[in-house]
């Protein structure tokens, strides 16, 4: 195994030795064992999205039962059910799911519902938002600590047009395409780690429209476009193997690495450290 | 104060429909329909493949519909950066399954009518219907009933009392007169209705419910909620056990000033009492005010 088969959980340190960790799904786990020896512990837990492969890991994350521990985690509201991200997360603990309820756990669990474009300052880190495009409200968080910056798409599909040309409203909604991903230019601009859901190909996505996930071919040209330093590649397709990872990794780059591109990019994989 | 149930008057005495069908029909079909793009929204919500433009084409064709899903998306719950002027707009913004989710909620609910008939609370009223709505789809699942069967039992108990704003909406001076007379003299608010109107609001939302192609088992549970058939359905002893214990919390208001038992299909089923259900009911409360967002008139 070389990619590894965890869902999604990327930490960030920050140079003053804050802990930041963006999603929770099952690599949460293999990051606690990492993360006990700096008991008590004291992280940031930032939520893109509440679906179930990025927050299945919260409760098997250990130091959510170790008193002393102070856990913080933010997310999105849910506007559909009116819930905010506490009464979202602590359902994955009643009992039908989970023996231990939330109100049972050790650690100083703090929650905030966090609204777009807001910052918070963790350490001499700051951390805002952007709404993404997937089929549940999902935050691009993007993370700046002393001139350097990381950009964590969630997951999220590039925007397309549901009319056809000629229809009534293609070119308003292309007016409003537009207008979004300058917004998402401008927010995600000039960033030195770019990571970017990237599930399937140009060709598996035909029959993917809709579902909220990105392409290879579209992170690169998103990374192109906001001068991004470096590219990784993550949400890699369950049915894909390591090698078939390997594969598509050489295929891609030499259709687009040449002399002049200003950025690399690369297969993001289990336990991969990048330091900026 | 809590009575036994008493039979409904139309049980012991039919009353005169066509003396009622003469004058109340007309007010119903002057009633707000339980329009068409309601329906649209529940059928292309139904469907996972069901086409984007055609969920943003039914929005765009109901005013109310649209208005309430642009005021939600630019509500501060929702938090966004940027202000939402169309359905395609949050379409862009916030994605097509978001928009889909909303108009699920926000269709159904959008059936009430806004209507403040004088000397009706339609405050309370419209708190009265959402808490019997939540407690009916609370004691569903409690009873074991299928998840895809649950959105009815919440649909019927938001409904059930609809009857009433027929009458506060098209006499309300009479309507005004059945309230006070039920206060006075300590009977149900449906008796004096029967007194006033010769018709209850049991009948009324039937024909309303009629009018509306509702499906059969929820036009029964508009009519029956009432009354005591043993042979009645799980959904309408379910409204009518919702139906007390929203009162019993009082949580909203409408009109009626009665707390009856509770159907012994029910405390049987859950093998507790009254205290004991309300007890395993959770916050209803907050619940409550979550959703009132999604009725709240300005």
């Amino acid at each position: 195994m070389r990619y590894g088969g965890n869902t999604t959980c990327i930490e960030v340190e920050t140079d003053d030795g804050q802990t930041i960790i963006l999603d929770a799904g099952t690599g949460i786990h293999p990051l606690a064992q990492s993360l006990l020896k700096k008991l008590p512990l004291s992280c940031s837990i930032f939520l893109t999205h509440t679906h179930w492969d990025h927050i299945q890991g919260l409760p098997f994350f250990i130091p959510i039962f170790i008193p002393l521990n102070n856990i913080r985690i933010y997310g999105a509201f849910d506007p559909v059910l009116q819930r905010d991200i506490r009464d979202v997360l602590s359902r994955q603990m009643e009992y039908c799911y989970f023996p231990i309820r939330e109100a049972e756990l050790k650690a100083d669990m703090q929650y905030s519902s966090l609204t777009e474009g807001q910052t918070l300052e963790i350490g001499s880190a700051k951390v805002t938002n952007i709404v993404m495009n997937h089929t549940v409200i999902n935050f691009g968080y993007r993370i700046e600590c002393n001139g350097k910056s990381v950009f964590f798409t969630g997951d999220n599909e590039a925007l397309y047009n549901i009319y056809q040309p000629g229809d009534d409203y293609y070119e308003e909604y292309e007016r409003l395409i537009v207008q979004k991903n300058t917004l998402l230019a401008d927010f995600i601009s000039g960033v030195d780690v770019l990571i970017a859901d990237s599930a399937y190909t140009e060709q598996e996505y035909q029959s993917k429209k809709g579902w909220g996930h990105g392409t290879y071919d579209k992170c690169i040209t998103m990374a192109k476009e906001v001068g991004a330093k470096a590219l990784y590649f993550t949400h890699h397709e369950p049915q894909r193997s390591d090698d078939e990872l390997d594969k598509m990794q050489d295929h891609l780059r030499k259709r687009f690495l040449n002399s002049t591109t200003a950025f690399s990019f690369c297969m993001a994989s289990e336990g991969l450290e990048i330091v900026v | 104060m809590v009575n036994h149930r008493h039979k409904r008057l139309s049980k012991t005495k039919e009353p005169d429909m066509d003396e009622i069908r003469k004058d109340l029909p007309a007010m119903v079909e002057k009633m707000p329909a339980f329009s068409q793009s309601v329906h649209r929204v529940i059928q292309l919500t139904s469907d996972i493949n069901s086409d984007p433009k055609a969920l943003v084409e039914v929005i765009q064709h109901d005013p109310i519909l649209m208005m309430r899903i642009l005021k939600l998306v630019n509500s501060p719950y929702f938090g966004l950066a940027q202000k939402i002027s169309s359905i395609n707009h949050a379409v862009v913004y916030i994605g097509i399954n978001t928009v889909k989710n909303l108009a699920l909620s926000t269709a159904v609910i959008g059936v009430l009518p806004s209507t403040n008939a004088a000397g009706f609370d339609m405050d309370g009223f419209l708190r009265h219907s959402l808490s019997t709505a939540i407690i009916t789809r609370i004691l569903a699942r409690k009873s074991g009933v299928q998840e895809r069967d649950i959105f009815d039992f919440f649909l019927s108990g938001l409904l059930h009392d609809f009857g009433k704003i027929v009458f506060a909406h098209f006499l309300p001076h009479e309507f005004k007169k059945a309230l006070t007379l039920a206060k006075d003299e300590g009977i149900h608010l449906y008796e004096a209705e029967q007194k006033i109107f010769t018709a209850d609001h049991t009948q009324i939302g039937s024909l309303l419910g009629e009018k509306w192609n509702l499906p059969l088992h929820l036009v029964a549970c508009l009519r029956e909620h009432h009354s005591h058939d043993q042979e009645g359905s799980l959904m309408i002893d379910a409204v009518s056990a919702a139906n007390q214990i929203s009162k019993e919390l009082k949580l909203g208001y409408s009109g009626e000033n009665i707390i009856e038992i509770l159907p012994t299909r029910i405390t049987d089923l859950l093998g507790a009492d009254m205290a004991a259900i309300i007890a395993s009911l959770g916050d209803i409360s907050a619940e409550m005010e979550k959703a009132m967002i999604f009725i709240k008139h300005d």
